[in-house]
């Protein structure tokens, strides 16, 4: 179940909303009307250098200040408002989307290499397991999620998708199975620059959860999906690993191909597994995560959820269905699908 | 007045309708049950084990073996155990030894644990049609990796692993002595895990020659007493152990009876012939962590650092926190042995009342690496009462990276659980150095039915996780959601850190 897809323009073209609203709604069987979002980068070039943070307020009240007390804290708001939202019949509205546009103080968090990043983290998970009524989805540079719990193109109208301009976007139609559908369920799951959409259920989540909370995480979104931003933050940023070897991380070669590689490869990919065990996933999965420099796409080891890829020109697209990349893109050629576990990265080549 | 005798345990009989008179059960009763008066077989019930040695090799079945009914005024408090205890104590003045595990019905946590499967949403995974890895390596790991991208995507790994141990499937064989048990039974043992490639541990009876094609299959013990230990011995191991602590006898030594150290045993343990073999309790060069991470040290500077060095404590409620200034040495893993670990001789009192539950200790052990941010550091190894794979699978989900199987593998060998090791009389050659008994035992045969039992247990925990929705044995360990309690109080759930069937 869940419906997903990633576009990314190689040239930093931007594309509005519009055709990335249709294609999801194409996969409305792969979902149940309880979740839906989106994710795009490049959207705030007026505060480029700023934080955007995403957050779901129960009220403009209490978890407001209290967040604001944080943020006073650890940075300067150098903007704020309500994210816009249009009315739609079939929304209900649970809580109120606001944004923050915020600098930290990098001062603060002496002994880091990335210390804004890590403030801006901190800051992230003493929101989200702290401040009752109130939920950071988005906190990345330029970039920001948009989702709710509804069908696709509800959740597009509410937000007016089209009125954002990105030139990669994500998206993500739910099917909610072992968690709750609320708004802070819906995909993407967002966390500083990583926005990852995800269709299926990781089976190791008790592993990987106990493996980025003994990092410094806190998995307080009831689902597993959280885990695999924190682990891309955790291994790609804080660890310095490049995505196709994080995603060796996650979805490794099995033991008898390792066994038959080249030494020099067998080393290296020896040594990812016994490092990155606990960072192993498991169960049936397809996964697109974004950064502000690329997307990846992969499954898992055993390819239990599908992933087609489709081209055209400097757009790369990655979807569990083919009709929704060509709704998106009718000229789309190169369509193909990955093999099990192999990453396929559209990276910006500006 | 005397105070008399007590009750015999058990009431044999023999069926003499069926019986041919074979005298078969009289030559294979070591504790003399049985014998001949004018051809007719008579019984002494009061000296039988329920080994069942008799039973298994009657060509008639025509033995029975009941438990005999209680005869004493029945009370809740003043269980008849009790009574007899505290009778053998006023005769003798001495301590209660014992054999193989507590034998205290305590509620089994295993037992009130649940696995999940999956159902539609998430698909269960086939392991005869799906590659299953349970290929484990035990060793400490990196908490990151250092690599260099090269413009030309050429990838450079900076970070060097120190040496793991490579099992194929995490269930290895626990520490049982020379001395404790034959030769021949340690042969046994020594054959299965070569093929089924895992490993054993040689106990701190030493590495007898016998062994040496095994040794890498080996791990070596380096138990207080330092019986066996040269730099031979830790040469020929493919990992070394350090014995703090046994969970059948937390705090307390060991002591091999003179009686048992024979030519051979004397030979490889390295102690005068028919002296008794007592090792100390505490190790008298160790008295704190640091002293424990010398000897750490000074194991692998002898070994040229080419070798896992692992350290074995008893569960206790403070393992938790020795666990973690042991993952800070340079052990590379830590033996969690819980108090319904086995044992070939002990105080009754220590066996039945000293210790925590394996499932607690691994669980609590597992939460507070996590929470110091170490548990890559250090594989754990879980021993002690582990009975079928199903706990195997538990032990693991609780935070175990591989585990200890010990009176299992004795039970693959025979053993009928009598709990007599101590007395080295064991009918089925197993615990014991007597020739003609040890004889029974044929290492070929033996090896094999242990080999099975290793390779039972491995299939049956790869449908486990198949059903789980699990490919690789990483993505079990300290997988506490696939677990749910049942029965369980909320504080026991709490240290378990699992959920109730249900939530």
């Amino acid at each position: 179940m869940c419906g997903i897809i990633g576009v990314i323009d190689r040239k930093r073209a931007l594309m509005d909303g519009s055709s990335i609203r249709d294609a999801l709604s194409l996969m409305n069987e792969r979902g149940s009307g309880e979740g839906a979002g989106y994710a795009a980068y490049g959207i705030y070039p007026d505060y480029q250098d700023c934080y955007a943070i995403h957050v779901f307020f129960d009220n403009l009240v209490e978890p407001k200040s209290r967040v604001e007390e944080m943020l006073h804290k650890w940075g300067r708001i150098v903007h704020q408002e309500a994210i816009p939202t249009y009315e739609q019949d079939g929304l209900k509205k649970s809580h109120i989307p606001w944004r923050y546009f915020f600098k930290p103080y990098s001062d603060l968090m002496a002994g880091s290499t990335t210390p804004e990043d890590d403030v801006m983290k901190y800051i992230v998970m003493e929101t989200n397991s702290n401040i009752q009524g109130a939920l950071i989805f988005s906190s990345g540079k330029n970039m920001g999620v948009f989702k709710a719990s509804g069908w696709p193109e509800d959740v597009a109208n509410f937000y007016r998708i089209e009125d954002y301009k990105g030139y990669i976007w994500l998206a993500h139609n739910r099917y909610p199975t072992n968690t709750p559908g609320w708004w802070g369920g819906a995909h993407p799951f967002n966390l500083l620059d990583w926005a990852v959409v995800h269709n299926g259920e990781i089976t190791s989540y008790g592993t990987n959860r106990r493996y980025v909370e003994s990092n410094g995480y806190t998995c307080s979104m009831f689902t597993d999906t959280e885990v695999v931003a924190y682990l891309f933050d955790l291994l790609g940023r804080r660890h310095g690993l490049p995505e196709d070897i994080v995603v060796k991380a996650l979805a490794p070669p099995f033991w008898d191909e390792i066994d038959n590689m080249p030494e020099k490869e067998q080393e290296l990919n020896h040594a990812i597994r016994l490092t990155y065990g606990p960072a192993l996933m498991n169960g049936p999965f397809a996964i697109v995560v974004a950064t502000h420099e690329g997307i990846v796409g992969f499954t898992d080891r055993i390819k239990l959820r599908p992933l087609v890829i489709g081209e055209n020109g400097n757009r790369l697209y990655i979807s569990s269905e083919e009709a929704a990349i060509r709704v998106m893109d009718p000229e789309v050629q190169n369509i193909h699908m990955p093999r099990a576990g192999e990453p396929v990265i559209g990276r910006l080549n500006i | 007045m005397s105070l008399g005798s007590v009750p015999l345990k058990y009431k044999v009989t023999i069926d003499r309708e069926q019986c041919m008179h074979c005298m078969r059960c009289i030559d294979n009763c070591s504790y003399g049950v049985y014998h001949k008066e004018d051809d007719r077989i008579i019984i002494d019930s009061r000296k039988c084990t329920a080994c069942h040695h008799c039973i298994s090799m009657c060509p008639r079945d025509a033995i029975s073996l009941k438990e005999r009914p209680v005869d004493y005024r029945s009370h809740p408090l003043w269980t008849a155990e009790a009574r007899e205890d505290i009778i053998n104590q006023a005769r003798t003045g001495k301590i209660i030894l014992a054999g193989m595990g507590n034998a205290k019905p305590y509620p089994v946590i295993f037992d009130r644990l649940v696995l999940d499967a999956c159902q539609v949403t998430n698909p269960s995974i086939d392991p005869l049609r799906e590659p299953m890895e349970l290929r484990t390596y035990l060793g400490k790991k990196p908490s990151r990796l250092e690599i260099d991208k090269k413009d030309n995507g050429d990838i450079e790994l900076k970070t060097k692993l120190t040496p793991n141990l490579k099992l194929e499937t995490p269930i290895m064989i626990g520490h049982m002595s020379y001395g404790a048990i034959s030769l021949n039974a340690q042969l046994s043992l020594a054959k299965a895990v070569e093929k089924t490639g895992t490993f054993m541990g040689t106990g701190e009876g030493g590495l007898h020659e016998a062994i040496y094609p095994y040794q890498k299959n080996m791990i070596v013990q380096v138990a207080s007493g330092r019986f066996g230990v040269d730099i031979n011995y830790l040469e020929r191991g493919a990992a070394i152990e350090i014995k703090i602590g046994q969970g059948a006898k937390p705090g307390i030594g060991g002591h091999l009876p003179g009686e048992k150290v024979c030519q051979d045993v004397s030979c490889t343990r390295m102690i005068p012939l028919g002296s008794d073999a007592i090792s100390p309790a505490p190790h008298h060069d160790i008295y704190s962590i640091e002293d424990l991470a010398q000897l750490v040290r000074s194991l692998k500077e002898a070994t040229e650092w080419k070798k896992p060095v692992f350290v074995k404590i008893a569960a206790v409620h403070n393992a938790a926190a020795i666990s973690a200034g042991i993952a800070r040495s340079s052990a590379d893993a830590v033996v969690i042995d819980g108090f319904r670990g086995g044992s070939g001789a002990t105080p009754k009192v220590f066996r039945d009342n000293v210790g925590i539950p394996i499932e607690a200790a691994v669980a609590s052990v597992d939460q507070k690496l996590k929470d110091q941010g170490i548990r890559n550091k250090i594989s754990v190894i879980a021993s002690g009462g582990i009975r079928n794979s199903a706990d195997i699978a538990k032990s693991i989900a609780l935070g175990a990276d591989a585990v200890y199987i010990g009176t299992g593998a004795l039970i693959a060998m025979g053993c009928r659980v009598c709990g007599q090791c101590y007395r080295g009389m064991c009918p089925w050659g197993i615990a014991t150095q007597r020739p003609d008994l040890v004889e029974r035992l044929d290492p070929e045969v033996e090896s094999e039915h242990v080999a099975n039992l290793i390779r039972s247990w491995t299939l049956e925990l790869s449908e486990l996780m198949g059903a789980a929705g699990i490919n690789s044995i990483e993505s079990l360990r300290s997988n506490r959601s696939r677990l749910r309690g049942y029965m369980l109080d909320e504080g026991t759930l709490d240290v378990l850190q699992v959920k109730p069937v249900g939530a």
